[in-house]
């Protein structure tokens, strides 16, 4: 039986995070997976926005800062508990997507770019200003998710560091499955004859623009879902999170690894993620080897890491 | 395989023994990123320091390793860097968090590890509620305002303006200022604020300028702001007492203000900006003159308030293990809460279970600049 290329992907996925773990030589390569993970869930939307509809966003930071500070200030200020805060933070995001996705998608290439950069920039300078409820600049303290304890108390007792190694895999599985299954459905072939040509996708009857307003909404959850992950495990959260330093990261992770597929994009969010934990010793250069790599995959690598790669060992294998 | 196996077991013994004769320090600092000028002198400070100190024969013989990361000013960096320095490099106590949000972010790794932490950021959220293993160098936004108002009520000021930056700095100390302003009999007449990146603040100011029987007016802000605002106080001719915070205690503002426009501004500032001044039985000249030296000769740039912060730390995490003579953090945690009149660059530190800050207002100095130098205001 020949295996589909999903559950090749999942199967993959699915053993690299649980079989890792028994390489780790220190508590702190949990942390670095849980960030690697986190990252690979933003960039999973990215893939489903930017890899099937061919759409960019330079924003997307913003609604993780959504998600981010939904589960500081839900908590808070309403008692919500953190996990009904992430399922409110993926709401507001995707209600924020729907009303600003119509009007913004209408643009098309820089000037799609530069709209979503201002509404990126838009939430982080609300959640930089409104000290009274956001703490402004200095952050705020997030509550615990309250799982940990949860799993102890049947018996299950994981370090915290392990704990959000294993949940985040565990989101970022589902992400891709759904993501993956997205991709093999008829609005998964909409989008990509839309990526293909917009002209022609009409032609055919393709509604063009509800369809990338819904993959604008399902990319924005994704992004949201991923902020709210950081901002439970970090128990802390500043609008850095929201920062167009980090809209722009999302985007490069995925161009890095390889936009159209699932597994590259992730594979891209690890190379930036763990980069920056190698290169300390060069903590100097760290922007410019950054650049460089990037530089280099554009260059000679235009589909991405990954995909490339992949391509070069088939042919050999042919 | 014997022989192997005897070398293997002999080179592990060698070198967990080398490993066991240093005492292993870590920090995350903000080298790069926007807060670069607060973390890059403190960086470059405690690098200086822990070369000094292994020159001289390190603490009770024994090396002092300092593994340190640079977290850009990002809270999320700063948080894997402290995992990173309690996990895998295994240090025993930790000193950093540029920034407030760094620093937060640093605090519940340490505590949760139980590993002494010392902050150089200056929001009073990071030891009150006091934390076990938590404590700071810098004084708080508070104390400055304090010392501000106090200098404001003993010349017999009773109404002010206030301008603002909106960044952090500038927030946290209007808010701060505002809740114990009263306590000193003074009114706040005008409050108007402005973005840091702004290039002209004469609207607000010729607001302040407008309110009724405004006495004197103070800038809390930080960067290239407060220069600008005092240009701007200069051109307009306002010529009523100007106060500005400790956010620009350095040479670098009396050089963009020019001095000229600089001229009669008081502020808050340490002892070591004027530690030429200060008198030869002062507990803090010694410190103060040979931290001055050893940072200028190393570094060709002027010391700042900053880089002092990171001195203090040093000191006072070295000071505690030379006391405690153990290099366990729970032992470190114990010495510093006992640390008592300890002269650093930013004041006399004494430290209690229900203080870990350790400093009080007579840390602050009273500064005016005259002809573009500090004087010392008595």
């Amino acid at each position: 039986m020949k295996m589909t290329p999903k559950t090749a992907t999942l199967l993959v996925l699915a053993a690299l995070i649980a079989l890792t773990p028994f390489f780790f030589p220190s508590g702190y390569y949990y942390r670095v997976g849980a960030l690697l993970f986190v990252n690979g869930i933003a960039v999973t939307g990215m893939v489903i926005l930017t890899g099937y509809a061919g759409q960019i966003s330079l924003g997307h930071a913003g609604f993780a800062g959504i998600g981010a500070y939904a589960c500081a200030l839900a908590p808070v200020h309403w008692g919500l508990h953190p996990a009904l805060a992430v399922i409110l933070g993926a709401a507001i995001s995707a209600i924020l997507a729907f009303l600003v996705g119509r009007p913004i998608l209408r643009l098309k290439g820089y000037y799609l770019g530069v709209a979503t950069l201002g509404l990126g920039i838009l939430v982080a300078m609300v959640l930089n200003n409104e000290r009274q409820l956001t703490g402004g600049p200095d952050g705020m303290a997030v509550p615990e998710l309250g799982l940990r304890a949860l799993l102890k108390g049947w018996g299950l007792t994981l370090s915290n560091g392990e704990f959000w190694y294993f949940f985040c895999g565990l989101v970022l599985l589902v992400g891709a499955w759904l993501a993956l299954n997205l991709y093999a459905s008829p609005t998964g072939r909409a989008l990509r004859a839309l990526h293909g040509s917009e002209v022609a996708a009409r032609t055919v009857g393709i509604d063009v623009a509800r369809l990338k307003l819904q993959a604008f909404v399902i990319s924005a959850v994704y992004a949201s879902v991923s902020g709210s992950l950081l901002a439970l495990q970090n128990k802390f959260v500043t609008p850095d999170v929201a920062g167009f330093m980090h809209s722009i990261e999302m985007v490069t992770m995925a161009v890095l690894g390889g936009v159209g597929s699932v597994l590259g994009a992730i594979f891209g969010a690890g190379i930036l993620t763990l980069l920056p934990q190698v290169l300390t010793v060069f903590a100097e250069y760290e922007q410019m080897v950054l650049g460089l790599v990037m530089v280099l995959v554009m260059i000679f690598l235009r589909e991405g890491l990954l995909p490339s790669v992949l391509r070069k060992f088939r042919g050999k294998d042919e | 395989m014997k022989t192997i196996l005897a070398t293997t077991a002999l080179l592990t013994m060698g070198l967990s023994s080398a490993a066991l004769a240093e005492i292993r320090l870590g920090a995350s600092i903000s080298a790069t990123g926007p807060a670069a000028f607060l973390g890059d002198p403190e960086a470059k400070t405690l690098e200086m320091l822990v070369e000094a100190l292994n020159a001289a024969g390190g603490i009770n013989g024994e090396d002092v390793k300092l593994v340190m990361y640079d977290d850009g000013g990002d809270p999320n960096k700063a948080r894997t860097f402290a995992t990173r320095l309690v996990e895998d490099d295994e240090v025993v106590a930790i000193i950093g968090g540029t920034s407030t949000g760094t620093s937060m972010s640093i605090l519940a790794i340490a505590e949760d590890a139980e590993i002494p932490f010392i902050s150089l950021a200056g929001a009073i959220d990071i030891i009150d509620p006091v934390k076990p293993y938590t404590f700071k160098t810098p004084h708080t936004d508070r104390m400055a305002c304090q010392k501000i108002f106090e200098d404001m009520k003993a010349q017999g000021y009773t109404k002010i303006g206030m301008i603002s930056g909106t960044d952090g700095f500038g927030a946290s100390m209007q808010a701060q200022c505002k809740s114990v302003v009263a306590d000193y009999g003074i009114e706040i007449v005008a409050d108007e604020t402005y973005d840091p990146k702004d290039a002209d603040m004469t609207a607000q100011l010729t607001k302040i300028r407008n309110a009724p029987g405004v006495q004197a007016v103070l800038n809390p802000g930080f960067g290239q702001g407060p220069s600008i605002v005092t240009r701007n106080y200069k051109q307009l001719d306002i010529g009523l007492p100007f106060y500005q915070s400790h956010g620009v205690a350095s040479d670098g503002f009396i050089q963009l203000a020019g001095a000229e426009a600089a001229e009669g501004v008081r502020l808050p500032g340490t002892a070591l900006l004027v530690a030429d001044l200060l008198a030869e039985d002062d507990v803090q000249k010694p410190v103060v003159t040979a931290y001055k030296a050893a940072f200028e000769a190393k570094t060709g740039t002027p010391v700042g308030t900053f880089g002092g912060y990171a001195h203090d730390a040093f000191l006072i995490l070295t000071d505690a293990i030379a006391r405690a003579g153990s290099s366990e953090p729970a032992a470190i945690r114990d010495a510093i809460e006992a640390t008592s009149g300890l002269a650093g660059t930013t004041g006399v530190y004494t430290f209690s279970s229900t203080d870990h800050l350790g400093l009080d207002l007579s840390a602050f100095r009273m500064l005016e600049i005259r002809g573009g130098k500090w004087t010392l205001v008595e």
